[in-house]
């Protein structure tokens, strides 16, 4: 259904349907963090160049900020509310808490997805790919050491589990 | 020790990588209203009208206010003096200035609002740069001297008087240095270097949701300093403090930005014009137009006798503090103060201003004054170093303050190793010596002293079952103070750390804190959450002591348990024993209070802040640009209450002060700020992390707080981009001595070098 305001946008949020009427302008951030409460994914630069709003669409890693909500149409839209299993933290949300790769968190839900989207491309990556990955995602407070730790640490954990099925 | 000295897992972990952490903008209260301001478009014009019937007539539209709304209220603010108005009162002084404010049903229509009011502007001729602020008959950014806020007992010498220079520092010790310098037994260097216009970038803007009810108002505030804002705000409104409530919830990095009242008056006022909750969050281009460093122009003479030793220095410090003062004197006089750099000086002169120009306001920003200053003097030092033939750091060695030593007469006992500090970096920097062409190293040592005098007070509650609640209004601004904070109580209570819950910054519940500012706050605010802590000891001491009939003395606290002789029984036990009832709970309290002095700033600084960098660069010739191998970090903590914590503090220090070396520059042009936004001023990022960046802890428990702890956080900050500065001096062979290094600069300079070389050649 649409209309002159908006349409009906069918989606996935975290694995679950979701339906509703959205305005063409209408950005998937807002859609995320006013009409569905989802305020984990936060905003800064709204340029598309910091990273903070990232979410995953359909696993790719996509600006919130600069991404209409009707672009996520039929797509599975994956924020940081869905990563973690009641309170069993997701094997990469552990790795940041064990390694301090945040501290204010403003920019560590983005982080994080981004993180999962690097660990699906390049499960074992080095440090130069992950600095190459997660350039686009700026912290302001930890000077990205213990991210990088944080990754790296994740990506074991994966491994060891990836071997162990 | 079962909690000081371990990295236990932070207290906000869960709540931070599950993105159930709440800040400020998203929270929503029933019936909230969203708020956006409109801004001037110059940087100095007079105010001819505003119309904003339009606006207000626009559906979705709850209130516009500009300054004419303002009337019944004291509208204006600002810590030291109250110059700066919340919205624009007859004329604006910076390009970005709030002149109206708009409350709508949401954010879209509120900005739709701004379009709709139209303001008739007569533009002035503004002041930009120092040079222009200083002309002989120059506009005055302020023509009539503003009041003071009264706030700091500390800040003398404001000047009432309608000049540009808003407040002078001065200081001398010794013989006068000018005599000095015209010694022929001694060589003198004179230096001039530049600091630019730098913003916080803290990724989460300002915000703030107002709710005013009757006669009270809460404000949930993105602030560093909740009880100054509370003060603020019920100043402005005529409220009694009680009537105030500050609610501080996550913050998204500060880094000083969020120091003192910023949206919240404007916030306020709204709230209290549309009866409804208002909430304001600025954009990250806003932000660029609410607060940045302040920039400086610093000369630096230094006379030096041929062992390398330094007999006198001058030093005058210009910095340019924008439109509103906000905490600019302060900067200039305790920054202006510690401006000789870390070393014994026996002739020394200091002169330092604040001046005022039609730019973004300076606010305070991690490091208060003390990178500018030290980019002067520790390039200097690299200058005499390389003059008398000496090594940098052995020329440091010769003339850095010693622990006992006074950096002025009257001033505290200096409380650091710093010798042995400079001994680590040696031994931290191997590679010293073996470099390849164009590369470079460089370092910094820097001096800074803490908020002083100030005041925090916490309270501890044991609970019937002998577990505890902190209260206090020390900020969780990502530095981990909300578990600091709990491993010091649990410590000193000897209880498990699970027992011990923290509750922060809420002006309802929490005891007065002057600031999270300072690197103060695990320290001082620190020291009293241990005394609070300690009195709840000495009370169930007593209270064991009453039960059983002996001497409290006798008694002991251990591991949650109070003993004595052979009896014994838990917290929970005596506070069930005091009534003959179960529930009772012990409140107990604890203050630091800075002490005053007769010190040329008039509280005594608790501890003195080191920051100690080494670099590594290497230059590309052909293009100027810059990259860092290698940044070594000596920090000098006294004790690390978590040591994980503390080396994150002292990494995001380090990696801030490498984008301040290579990157950061507000840059204005025609009045404008032309790359205040996040594409055109560019921050470090995940890809500049520098092959090796290591922070050593040095931990000689040497400092006033809790377990021997001191301040950190700010030292790198202080000492990193002049460090990158001295390598790319270094590396190249040239005297950059102005910030940033971007490739453009370095390129030029590299090429004046070569011409002079070839002419002097001919
Ligand atoms: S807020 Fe979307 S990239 Fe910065
Ligand atoms: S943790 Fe604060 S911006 Fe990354």
């Amino acid at each position: 259904m649409s209309s002159l305001h908006g349409f009906d946008l069918r989606m996935q949020v975290n694995g679950q349907p979701v339906e509703l009427e959205v305005g063409y302008n209408e950005l998937l951030i807002d859609v995320l963090r006013d009409r569905l409460g989802l305020t984990g994914t936060k905003r800064s630069c709204d340029m598309e160049v910091c990273g903070v709003c990232t979410v995953l669409v359909d696993g790719q890693m996509v600006s919130g900020c600069t991404t209409l909500a009707w672009e996520a149409r039929g797509k599975n839209v994956e924020t940081i509310e869905g990563l973690a299993e009641g309170d069993k933290l997701h094997p990469i949300q552990e790795a940041f808490v064990e390694h301090n790769g945040f501290q204010c968190g403003f920019c560590t839900p983005g982080m994080i997805l981004s993180t999962k989207a690097l660990l699906k491309e390049y499960p074992q990556p080095d440090k130069a790919t992950i600095q190459w990955y997660l350039h686009g995602n700026i912290c302001r407070c930890t000077g990205y050491k213990k991210i990088i730790d944080s990754v790296e640490a994740a990506a074991q954990a994966q491994a060891q589990t990836a071997g162990a099925d | 020790m079962r909690a000081v000295g371990q990295s236990v897992v932070r207290r906000d972990a869960a709540e931070k990588v599950t993105g159930r952490a709440v800040y400020v903008g998203d929270m929503k209260l029933p019936g909230m209203a969203y708020a956006k301001l409109l801004r001037s478009p110059y940087a100095r014009a007079r105010i001819v009208s505003i119309d904003t019937s339009r606006a207000c007539a626009m559906a979705g539209v709850l209130c516009v206010l500009t300054s004419e709304d303002l009337k019944g209220i004291d509208p204006y603010f600002g810590p030291v003096l109250k110059d700066q108005p919340i919205l624009a009162a007859g004329e604006v002084r910076f390009q970005g200035e709030p002149v109206a404010a708009v409350a709508a049903i949401d954010e879209r229509t509120a900005a739709a609002a701004l379009e709709r009011i139209e303001v008739v502007y007569d533009p002035l001729p503004a002041v930009m740069t120092l040079d222009e602020a200083l002309a002989p008959g120059a506009p005055l950014v302020h023509e009539t001297p503003p009041r003071a806020n009264g706030m700091f007992s500390d800040v003398k010498n404001l000047i009432a008087r309608a000049s540009n220079v808003v407040h002078e520092f001065h200081y001398q010790h010794g013989e006068p240095t000018e005599e000095l310098f015209q010694s022929p037994e001694l060589e003198t260097f004179d230096d001039v270097t530049t600091y630019p216009m730098i913003h916080h970038v803290m990724m989460e803007p300002y915000g703030c949701v107002a709710d005013w009810q009757g006669d009270q108002v809460t404000l949930h505030a993105a602030t560093q300093h909740p009880h100054p804002v509370r003060r603020d705000i019920a100043q402005i409104f005529g409220l009694p403090l009680s009537r105030v409530r500050i609610v501080v919830p996550y913050i998204g990095g500060a880094f000083g930005g969020k120091s003192y009242a910023k949206v919240e008056p404007i916030a306020a006022a709204l709230s209290r014009a549309c009866k409804l909750p208002v909430r304001l969050c600025l954009t990250a281009e806003e932000a660029f137009q609410t607060g940045r460093k302040p920039s400086a122009r610093v000369r630096v003479r230094t006379a030096v006798s041929p062992d390398g030793r330094i007999v006198a220095r001058h030093i005058e410090v210009y910095y340019i503090l924008g439109a509103y003062a906000d905490v600019g004197p302060r900067v200039t006089q305790k920054a202006g103060y510690t401006a000789l750099g870390p070393y014994r000086i026996p002739n020394a002169r200091i002169d330092a201003y604040g001046v005022y120009t039609n730019t973004v306001p300076a606010i305070a920003y991690r490091g208060y004054g003390v990178p500018q200053t030290a980019l002067a003097y520790e390039l200097q030092m690299d200058r005499i170093a390389r003059s008398l033939g000496v090594d940098p750091i052995e020329l440091r060695m010769r003339n850095v303050l010693r622990r006992g030593d006074r950096y002025t007469p009257s001033d505290s006992d200096f409380d650091a190793d710093l010798p042995g500090d400079l001994a680590e970096l040696r031994h931290g920097m191997p590679e010293r010596g073996s470099r390849g062409p164009w590369t470079g190293q460089g370092m910094a040592v820097t001096l800074k002293t803490t908020i002083a005098p100030s005041l925090s007070q916490a309270m501890v509650r044991v609970h019937a079952d002998g577990s505890a609640s902190l209260f206090t209004s020390t900020v969780e601004i990502g530095q981990g103070a909300k578990t600091a904070l709990a491993q010091i109580v649990a410590e000193t209570l000897d209880i498990d750390m699970a027992k011990v819950q923290v509750i922060l910054a809420d002006t309802a519940l929490t005891p007065y804190d002057q600031a999270t500012s300072s690197s103060r706050s695990t320290t001082l605010n620190g020291y009293a959450c241990q005394a609070a802590a300690r009195d709840v000891i000495r009370q169930l001491r007593d209270i064991a002591a009453g039960s059983w009939g002996v001497a409290p003395e006798a008694v002991k606290a251990e591991g949650g348990i109070v003993k004595a002789a052979d009896r014994q029984m838990s917290y929970g036990e005596a506070l069930d024993s005091l009534f003959g009832m179960t529930g009772a709970e012990v409140v107990g309290v604890g203050t630091y209070a800075g002490a005053m002095g007769n010190v040329p700033l008039s509280g005594i600084t608790p501890f003195w802040e080191i920051g100690l960098v080494g670099a590594t660069v290497e230059i590309d010739h052909d293009t100027g640009e810059t990259s860092v191998h290698e940044l070594v970090s000596v920090a000098d903590v006294g004790k690390a209450i978590n040591p994980a914590l503390a080396e994150a503090q002292d990494e995001g220090a380090v990696m801030m002060g490498l984008g301040h070396a290579l990157w950061e520059e507000m840059v204005y042009a025609d009045g404008q700020l032309v790359n205040g936004n996040l594409v055109d001023y560019r921050v470090a990022r995940m890809g500049d992390l520098p092959a090796r960046l290591e922070s050593i802890m040095v931990e000689n428990e040497d400092g006033p707080g809790p377990y021997g702890a001191k301040g950190i956080g700010e030292g790198a900050t202080c000492a990193v981009a002049t460090a990158v500065a001295a390598a790319v001096n270094q590396a190249a062979g040239i005297e950059i001595r102005d910030l940033p290094l971007h490739p453009e600069r370095v390129w030029r300079a590299l090429r004046d070098h070569a011409l002079t070389a070839q002419q002097e050649g001919k």
